[in-house]
């Protein structure tokens, strides 16, 4: 069962790759998006913007074969902080000052993503650090973690599902915000899980043995 | 509730790791590879690894140790020494840095700091100060303590964050390696001139420093080299003796069984 890493961009997915091999999987660094075709699930890394991450999965081809892959095989997926709020519809991080312009995401989860602030985050930002996590169901990409264990956080904007039966799990930075978002096949953490510790690790094996 | 962090530096010098008092008699701690899985089993909340002798000797920091080392890092993990262009940090967030940390090349080059905050974000870049007292005033020092730059830490410390600094490592060199407590003097002033976390830095000798650099300096994080090499204390019992005094700290789910 093989987990392919979608390199498709700058960013630390070294973290990525390590943490899966300390948990006894098989990971696959993926380059090219046809080779998508050929490992059995996906992680979505991501560090950075969401307008210009976009720009790079449309125009080379990887949100074609992303949402083949996970749409009509239903292979499962998990996004990881960026790659969590790219699940979404619509995210308002442009490329410029302009912050009303929207860019569609990968429309996996329906919802959108914002900045902090305009949540009425009053905290620092970006939000960076440990901080706790709580349970809002039971799910296997949690299993044998205990509820309120501490993440790894860094980002400025955040992801709102529109159903709130797709909202996993939370955190509190004086808004709630979304840690760990799922629809069917479709995962995502807003942490780090790969820099989380064995907290982190724990993800990473859960969704090594889906 | 976001944590406060306790951090193990780990000075890297020729080859093995090392440390020193007051910037100096450097003593070897030993090789880099079981000092991480030590910590990594320690559930430390990131670890500090600064290549020292990569600024003094003019050459590049040693990416082959750095990655074979992030292979067993599975917390953040901030890298420096010697960092004087973004095509360094490129290559050392490619192998596995989370963060970078800056410190003398920014006196020359200011602008380094900028670049790599808006290229990667200013989480991504640690700013790192070594200062020390002469008379009742603070000097900033480079080159391991080298060289006076003349500049005062909290005028630095507020440019760097201005520049797009993320966090400030604070490190006194007087305090370094002595086990007195922190210079809390320094850290206060720091902390209260700027929005950024600190990292306080030097002179750590029991855990009611840690206490105290946190809860009378305002710092975010405590960062400790000799009480973890040269003693039996532990980052684990650290976070205990703080979690007791009422700081938020981190509460892995190993710690609570």
């Amino acid at each position: 069962m093989d987990i392919g890493i979608i390199k498709y961009g700058l960013g630390n997915i070294a973290s990525v790759f390590h943490s899966l091999k300390s948990v006894g999987s098989s990971p696959l660094v993926i380059e090219n998006p046809s080779e998508i075709r050929n490992v059995d699930k996906i992680i979505l890394p991501g560090v950075g913007n969401f307008t210009r991450s976009k720009k790079i999965l449309d125009m080379n081809g990887w949100t074609e074969e992303i949402l083949n892959a996970t749409q009509n095989l239903e292979k499962p997926l998990l996004g990881i902080c960026l790659g969590m709020q790219l699940l979404a519809e619509w995210g308002y991080e442009g490329l410029l000052a302009d912050e009303d312009t929207r860019t569609s995401g990968l429309g996996l989860i329906k919802g959108d993503v914002v900045k902090l602030t305009k949540l009425g985050c009053d905290e620092r930002i970006p939000h960076m650090g440990w901080n706790t996590v709580k349970w809002n169901v039971c799910s296997p990409l949690l299993e044998g973690i205990p509820n309120n264990s501490d993440f790894y956080f860094v980002h400025s904007y955040a992801f709102v599902p529109n159903k709130i039966s797709e909202i996993v799990a939370t955190s509190n930075y004086s808004i709630s915000i979304n840690a760990v978002v799922n629809k069917n096949n479709i995962w995502g953490t807003q942490f780090h899980p790969e820099k989380s510790s064995k907290a982190g690790l724990k993800i990473m094996e859960n969704f090594a043995n889906f | 509730m976001l944590k406060k962090r306790i951090i193990p530096t780990l000075l890297y010098k020729e080859m093995g790791l090392v440390k020193g008092s007051k910037f100096n008699s450097w003593r070897r701690v030993g090789p880099v590879l079981p000092s991480i899985k030590v910590y990594n089993t320690r559930e430390v909340d990131e670890l500090i690894f600064l290549d020292i002798a990569a600024t003094q000797n003019k050459s590049d920091i040693d990416y082959e140790t750095i990655r074979e080392f992030s292979k067993f890092c599975f917390v953040p993990l901030t890298i420096g020494g010697g960092i004087n262009n973004i095509n360094q940090v490129n290559k050392l967030l490619e192998i596995g840095a989370d963060k970078i940390s800056i410190n003398s090349s920014a006196y020359e080059n200011p602008r380094l700091i900028e670049e790599v905050a808006n290229q990667y974000g200013s989480q991504c870049v640690v700013a790192s100060i070594d200062a020390k007292k002469t008379g009742n005033k603070w000097t900033c020092f480079s080159n391991s303590g080298t060289k006076d730059k003349k500049i005062n830490p909290i005028t630095w410390s507020k440019k760097l964050e201005e520049l797009g600094a993320g966090e400030i490592l604070i490190t006194s060199i007087d305090k370094d390696g002595t086990n007195e407590g922190y210079d809390y003097d320094l850290i206060s002033e720091i902390t209260s001139q700027v929005k950024v976390p600190v990292i306080a830095s030097g002179g750590a000798g029991k855990y009611d420093d840690m206490y105290k650099a946190i809860d009378i300096s305002g710092a975010s994080a405590v960062a400790a080299a000799s009480i973890f090499h040269f003693t039996e204390m532990t980052p684990m019992e650290a976070k205990l003796f703080l979690d007791k005094k009422g700081i938020s700290i981190r509460k892995n789910y190993v710690m609570t069984k």
